[in-house]
Parts: structure tokens; sequence; C-alpha cells
């Protein structure tokens, strides 16, 4: 018992004390999963649109596909990135694996299919409200895309935010992709999994009281979000 | 006053709307011409509505035929439509007059002028930067009237714009409305209060169970109505 509290003592000390082996793998966590999420969302909120808005053959499946990704483990996500970059790998040659690259890379496919999934449910229920208003003034499904995106801005944060969420989160696909390569590829995840079979409480538990403070943070500022979204009607 | 050449009139002939077999419209006919105001009058589930999104072009007809003086791509410019609960964008009362002007493609150093024009005419000028949603129920009717002010319609649709608003707020919107009249739009406007349509029609269709039971000019229908329907609805009788 007296050496657990001993452990948490030393982690908050590192953390206050801004040590700089775990501020160098928080920075890398951050950078790694804001890259990421910025790509998916970039990518993500206009895709879920499109398939909210516009009738094509096979919409239902693409619907029913988005929401099965969701829920894409990270190893097999790591499993796939690390096959195509791998060396024998279609894109071996760029020589990414085991780089912040990679990882952004595999963070992107996994957190991906969360924004379009959750953009695509907010982008219907907007739609179902303003299509004839819409329409009678001459927007079709195209012009409506960035405009509902900007309408459910609020609301899309809040899932922008669950895929950060995600992504800062998971171990699987950043170990395979990255390595866990001290000062190269280790973020807070892989360095927490590493130091506690190590045995090495100390940083373990300082990185996970910045997780923690960081999912705090996150699921803070969504809710603050849900209540400006409101505030602005 | 109008430099391109005229949509109207608009004829109607022989539409019927159907929905899994039940027919919510059948054999409507009739003839929209000059800029008077024509009100569709009849109780609720009459097919007002419908008939309104018909001829606006957000619903197509399951038989007979819907047909401007111009193609419809070109008409569908000259209309605008308020609804009866007006849908608000997130964002500025101004910014919600430009959208409209942006997606009908009006340059954007032109907007300003004509969003302050339309606020202006909607008596809407000192709320411009108020969030939309934030603005009260009448308030924000007046402002879908502002955005179709600017977007300067030879016709506009409204369908029931008073339905949930007090007698202060109607009062306002039914002199946007004569505004609309004064600069020469045809008003095309559903309602089921037989005041308002005593106050506003020129012209009137009087719709009864999906049918068009009786049209004509407002002084004569409502002193001498000819359908049974009708009469009894003008008295004030219960019809459904």
């Amino acid at each position: 018992m007296g050496e657990l509290t001993d452990a948490f003592a030393a982690a908050a000390g590192m953390v206050v004390g801004l040590d700089p082996d775990l501020v160098e793998i928080v920075l890398l966590s951050l950078r790694v999963s804001l890259v990421a999420v910025g790509l998916a969302a970039v990518i993500g909120l206009p895709l879920g649109a499109a398939v909210a808005l516009f009738r094509f053959p096979g919409r239902g499946a693409a619907a029913v596909l988005l929401n099965a990704l969701m829920g894409l483990p990270p190893v097999v996500v790591g499993l796939i990135v690390y096959l195509l970059l791998s060396r024998a790998g279609p894109f071996g040659v760029l020589g990414l694996l085991f780089t912040p690259t990679a990882m952004i890379i595999a963070q992107t496919m996994l957190v991906l299919p969360i924004i379009a999934a959750l953009g695509r449910q907010v982008v219907e229920d907007l739609w179902r409200d303003y299509a004839e208003q819409l329409r009678s003034l001459g927007a079709g499904p195209a012009r409506a895309i960035p405009t509902l995106l900007w309408d459910g801005r609020f609301t899309l944060l809040t899932a922008v935010l669950a895929g950060f969420g995600r992504a800062s989160a998971e171990v699987g696909a950043v170990m395979i992709v990255g390595g866990n390569i001290d000062h190269a590829t280790r973020v807070m995840t892989t360095a927490i999994a590493l130091e506690t079979s190590k045995g090495d409480l100390v940083l373990a538990l300082g990185l996970g009281l910045v997780l923690i403070g960081l999912s705090l943070g996150v699921n803070g500022l969504a809710y603050g979000m849900r209540g400006l979204g409101r505030f602005a009607g | 006053m109008r430099a391109t050449p005229s949509v109207l009139p608009l004829h109607v002939r022989g539409v019927s709307y159907v929905v899994d077999g039940k027919a919510l419209l059948s054999d409507i006919d009739f003839t929209l011409t000059d800029g008077s105001r024509t009100i569709m009058l009849g109780p609720n589930g009459a097919g007002k509505s419908l008939t309104l999104r018909l001829c606006h072009g957000l619903l197509q007809p399951s038989t007979g035929e819907i047909s401007w003086a111009v193609p419809h791509r070109v008409a569908a410019r000259a209309q605008a439509m308020v609804f009866q609960r007006p849908v608000m964008l997130r964002r500025s009362a101004a910014a919600n007059v430009a959208y409209a002007l942006a997606v009908r493609g009006v340059p954007r150093r032109r907007r300003g002028p004509r969003v302050a024009e339309a606020l202006a005419a909607a008596g809407l000028a000192d709320r411009a930067a108020t969030p939309a949603r934030v603005l009260s129920a009448g308030q924000q009717q007046r402002l879908a009237l502002a955005r179709a002010w600017a977007l300067e319609p030879e016709v506009l649709f409204l369908d029931e714009p008073t339905a949930n608003l007090d007698p202060a707020a109607t009062h306002a919107i039914e002199r946007v409305i004569n505004a609309f009249r004064g600069r020469g739009t045809k008003i095309v406007m559903t309602t089921h209060d037989l005041g308002q349509a005593r106050r506003l029609a020129d012209h009137v269709l009087f719709l009864h169970r999906g049918r068009l039971v009786e049209q004509g000019p407002a002084e004569a229908f409502f002193s001498r109505p000819a359908s049974r329907e009708a009469r009894s609805f003008i008295k004030g009788e219960l019809l459904w």
C-alpha cells in the first residue's frame, strides 16, 4: 500500500515538474492524435454528410458499413496499416513503418469511421428539418453539405472529440505500426504498457494521470460545446 | 418594372396527388395570372399545403400537369416560399438573408444592400446581428419574409404563415405581405383563418377534402358562395 502511494506521489511530482521524458511522450501523443483526428474530420465529416444527403444505390449499405467500422479493433487497423507499409507491402518504398507518420495513418483510419458515422447521423437529422426550406431556396444536396456541416458545428464537434478520445486512448494500432521506439514513436499508451511490464510504475502512473486528465478535459469541452450550441439557439 | 419575362400564368391542370393508393388531391384545376393575392382557403387537411408545395415544385403531381409560362428551372428562380414553421440557419438574421442570395448566385459585394433593404422591409433592421434562432416566433417569420423579399420573387407562396402567432405578430406579418403586393409580387397563401382570408384575398381557391370545390373573386365568394361546403365554412360551421 505504501509503495503505491509513494509511486502516486512520485508520478504526480513528475507531472507537476514537467519531467522531460514525460513531456516528450505527451507531446508526441498529442501531435499524432491531433493530426489524425484533424485528417479524419476533414475527410469524414463531408463523407458522412454526403452519405446522409445523396440518394445512391447502396446508400443503406454504406450507412451500415460506417456504423460497423466504428467498432473496428485498433490491433486490426494496426495490422492492416503494418501490412500496407511493411517492406513487402504496396507502400513499403515510402519507408514509413515505425515512424510517427505511420501512427497518424493508423489512427486516422481508426477514427475516420467514428467521425463519419456520427456526422452522417447529425446531418441526416438536420436535413429532415431543413430539406424543404433549402430546396425552396434552390440549394440541392451538394450545396447543402457545407451549410449543414456549419449549422451542426456544435454537435459535430462532440463527434470529433469522441474521435480524439478514441485515438488518444488506443494502444494496439500505434504499438504495431509505431513500434514503441524510445524518443521516436513512444506515445502515452504504449509507454504505459511498456513501463508497467518493466515494473517502472512511476512513469506509467504519471502518463496515466495525464491521459485521464486529457479525457476529463475533452469530455468537459464536449459538455461545454453542447451548452454553447444551446445558447446560440 | 421587371426586366425578365413573367413566369405567370401558372396552369394547374387535372392534378392529383396519391400516397399509398390514397388520393390526397384529385382533379385540381386552376390558373394563376396577374399579381393579385390568391388565398387558398379550407379546413385543415383539405390539401392546401400540398397544393402549394406542388405549385412550388417541392412535390411532383401523381397525375396532371403544372406548367409556368417559362421552363420550370427558370420559374423556380422567380419564386420564394414562406413555411408555417420557418427554418432558420444557426447564424445572424442578416446572414440568413445573405445565404439565400448566395445560393441564388448573387455576388458577395451586391448582397449587403439587398440584405439591409429586406430586413428593413420586414421591420428587422435593428435585429441584423441577432442570432436568428434567438428571435421570437413572430420575428423569425418576419425574417423568413425578409429572406423572401431579398430574392425579389415574382411569386411568393405562403403556407399558413401566421398559424402559430398572436394577433400583434399576425398583423405585422400581414403588413409585410401587403408590402410584397405593393411591389407587384403575386401572393399565393394558404389559411384556414376566415378573417385573414377576408382581409387579404383578392381571389379565393376553396378546397375541401382534396378537391377544389370553388374558386372566384373574393368579394363574390364571401357574399355569394356557390357550394354548400363554402356556405357552411363562411357561416363558421364546423366543416371536416
